[in-house]
């Protein structure tokens, strides 16, 4: 995947399809066109990455580039290789192939200079429930090496923005999931790194938790950290990434911008419920329905939830005096990417 | 990854060689393990309470039975009955305090190895080796008070070691050369449960062992081939070094051998435990 500084020309050199449904999408070719632009080097880039666990192959080739001070999201499900992606990436595993830069470091050749550099916060908490928040930053404080005044102020700024001054004393055992997620990457956060690795950062946080948390990461790409995340949901990259790379099976079968992922999913559709039979029937001779469902009295519409489109199919409705006894916006959703960009069964 | 090519990513870039980043990494991990200590002191107190339990078992229910029936093995000085018996069984309460502890380190280490902040070190510029250090370092500080406190109640029981001080510091490199021994040899088994109850199961044999050396019975009271047995296993010289230490009985050879069984085992255990912690984890 390659995330340009916003503004560049990407976009051009990988343009999206016009047509919102391809019938069968581009395959990622990723990032050869846009490696050769005359970007800064890159804060991540990684070529033919591949990891095999026994018999199972759990990433079977695939590139990334991140420049620097960019967010970059990789989208999938459970299983299709994010975290092993990230674990490659931050030096917890090595991989069987593949070619891996972080900030200029190989981690093949100087793992070390590579975790000087980077910040990771798993999918699992890795904070240490027997110790208090305070002493969880410390900890990390103290292994960075900080002399102790800088450490501790350090500590107490970051207790502040993350607004855990109050429960700094307790032993984060204690801590509630949003809590131990901001205790986690305040521990990123400490050795100051240049490149975060943010594993699912808001999975099973409730949702302000989770706007907390995509507050933080906005402004920490803000001030110029390069941020790689993973999540399994398209709200989220498309919330906070400039560019997304799925992930499906171990391959990047789509990148690009979230609008240009987007306007590839024809899964957004518009479904209207009727009290009966005939309303029903009445509906659909003068719809252009995409499907239709007897038993429930549902038909389906191309289209998505603009405020012209509703208005337009409601006008048509009245004029025919069809009646109709709900309407209902499908947005686009993981799925529909998935099944969009795989070439599955549609939702 | 070996532990040269963790040590050569450390660039003096930071100011600091590598000699002293593994020292201050490795404090800083004792005293995280310290506060663990501190913080959860009911195993340190399970693994103290074992040891205590079984002397006061074996001197106040079996004591006066067995001290009539001790023979060469009696201490110099007491003559038969419980308190012969407490003089003869305290040493082997003080190793059983060794393997106690060290049973405890297996269990502590395995449930650390479950904790995120693991995988939190792996992908940080932290030496490798502090991790295990720390373990180490801290579980020797919890058995020493363990064998400070059951010999205390060893002594509050009857034992009355009449050792000079050079005689007593070389009882306590023993004690210290055991805990090393018996630890790093926890710390692999810890580091190789798949899960934290088979780390606290795993080093039952150390707890049973003392039982079948010359600890608790005169070798040659036993049947032959448990004698033999006996005669042989580490824990029997231990023993016998740590009684003639302390209460004046022969020891002949039995120090040199103690030596050679616990550095041995030490340096082993040390190898296969740096492997373990060392060698790629798994998925996930």
């Amino acid at each position: 995947m390659t995330i340009p500084p916003q503004n560049s020309a990407a976009a051009a050199a990988n343009p999206a399809p016009a047509n919102p449904a391809p019938a069968n999408p581009a395959p990622a070719n990723p990032a050869s066109a846009n490696l050769s632009a005359a970007n800064p080097a890159p804060a991540i880039s990684a070529r033919g990455l591949r990891k095999s666990f026994g018999a199972k192959t759990v990433l079977d080739g695939i590139d990334l580039t991140v420049p620097a001070g960019t967010i970059s999201a990789l989208l999938g499900p459970n299983g299709a290789g994010k975290t092993t992606a990230v674990h490659l990436l931050t030096t917890y595993l090595r991989p069987d192939a593949g070619d891996i830069r972080i900030a200029g470091h190989d981690p093949a050749k100087n793992p070390q200079a590579v975790r000087r550099a980077i910040g990771v916060t798993g999918q699992f908490s890795a904070v240490d429930g027997y110790l208090t928040g305070r002493e969880n930053l410390m900890l990390m404080a103290d292994l960075h090496l900080l002399p102790r005044a800088v450490g501790r102020r350090r500590v107490e700024d970051l207790l502040a923005r993350f607004e855990l001054t109050e429960a700094a004393g307790k032993a984060a055992a204690t801590y509630s999931g949003g809590m131990k997620r901001k205790l986690d990457l305040a521990m990123t956060l400490v050795g100051d790194p240049k490149v975060i690795f943010l594993d699912e950062p808001t999975t099973g946080l409730d949702p302000r938790s989770r706007r907390v948390m995509w507050g933080i990461i906005r402004a920490l790409a803000a001030e110029g950290t390069t941020i790689l995340l993973t999540t399994q949901y398209l709200e989220e990259a498309d919330q906070l990434a400039h560019r997304v790379a799925v992930l499906e099976e171990g391959r990047i079968v789509a990148e690009g911008t979230p609008a240009e992922l987007k306007k590839r999913i024809p899964g957004g559709h518009i479904e209207l419920t009727f009290a009966d039979r005939a309303e029903l029937e009445a509906a659909a001779t003068i719809l252009a329905s995409t499907g239709r469902d007897d038993d429930t009295l549902t038909l389906q519409l191309a289209g998505d939830g603009r405020i012209g489109t509703l208005r337009t199919l409601l006008r048509q409705l009245d004029d025919a005096s069809v009646e109709v006894e709900a309407l209902a916006v499908h947005t686009p959703d993981l799925d529909d990417v998935f099944f969009a960009l795989t070439g599955q069964k549609g939702a | 990854m070996t532990a040269m090519t963790t040590m050569s990513g450390m660039t003096p870039a930071d100011g600091v060689d590598t000699r002293s980043h593994a020292w201050i990494h490795a404090r800083i991990m004792l005293r995280r393990n310290l506060r663990h200590l501190q913080r959860y002191p009911s195993l340190t107190l399970m693994v103290m309470l074992m040891p205590l339990v079984f002397l006061l078992l074996f001197v106040y229910v079996f004591g006066g039975t067995l001290g009539s029936g001790l023979g060469s093995g009696t201490p110099v000085g007491v003559h038969g009955g419980r308190q012969a018996y407490a003089a003869y069984v305290a040493p082997a309460i003080i190793v059983m305090a060794v393997a106690a502890a060290a049973q405890g380190t297996a269990i502590a280490v395995a449930q650390d190895m479950t904790e995120g902040i693991i995988a939190r070190f792996r992908t940080m510029a932290v030496v490798r080796s502090s991790v295990l250090t720390g373990h180490v370092v801290a579980a020797a500080i919890q058995t020493m008070v363990g064998v400070t406190v059951v010999t205390l109640a060893a002594i509050g029981v009857g034992f009355r070691p009449h050792a000079n001080v050079a005689e007593w510091f070389a009882a306590i490199g023993v004690v210290l050369l055991l805990t090393f021994a018996i630890t790093w040899l926890c710390v692999g088994l810890g580091l190789s449960a798949k899960s934290v109850e088979t780390a606290s199961n795993s080093p039952m044999f150390l707890m049973l062992l003392p039982f079948l050396s010359s600890g608790f019975v005169p070798t040659d009271s036993l049947p032959t081939g448990m004698r033999w047995f006996s005669e042989y296993e580490p824990f029997t010289p231990v023993n016998e070094t740590l009684r003639g230490l302390l209460t004046g009985t022969e020891i002949g050879d039995n120090l040199v051998i103690s030596l050679a069984w616990c550095i041995g085992v030490a340096v082993l255990s040390y190898a296969w435990s740096r492997r373990l912690y060392e060698r790629e984890p798994k998925a996930g």
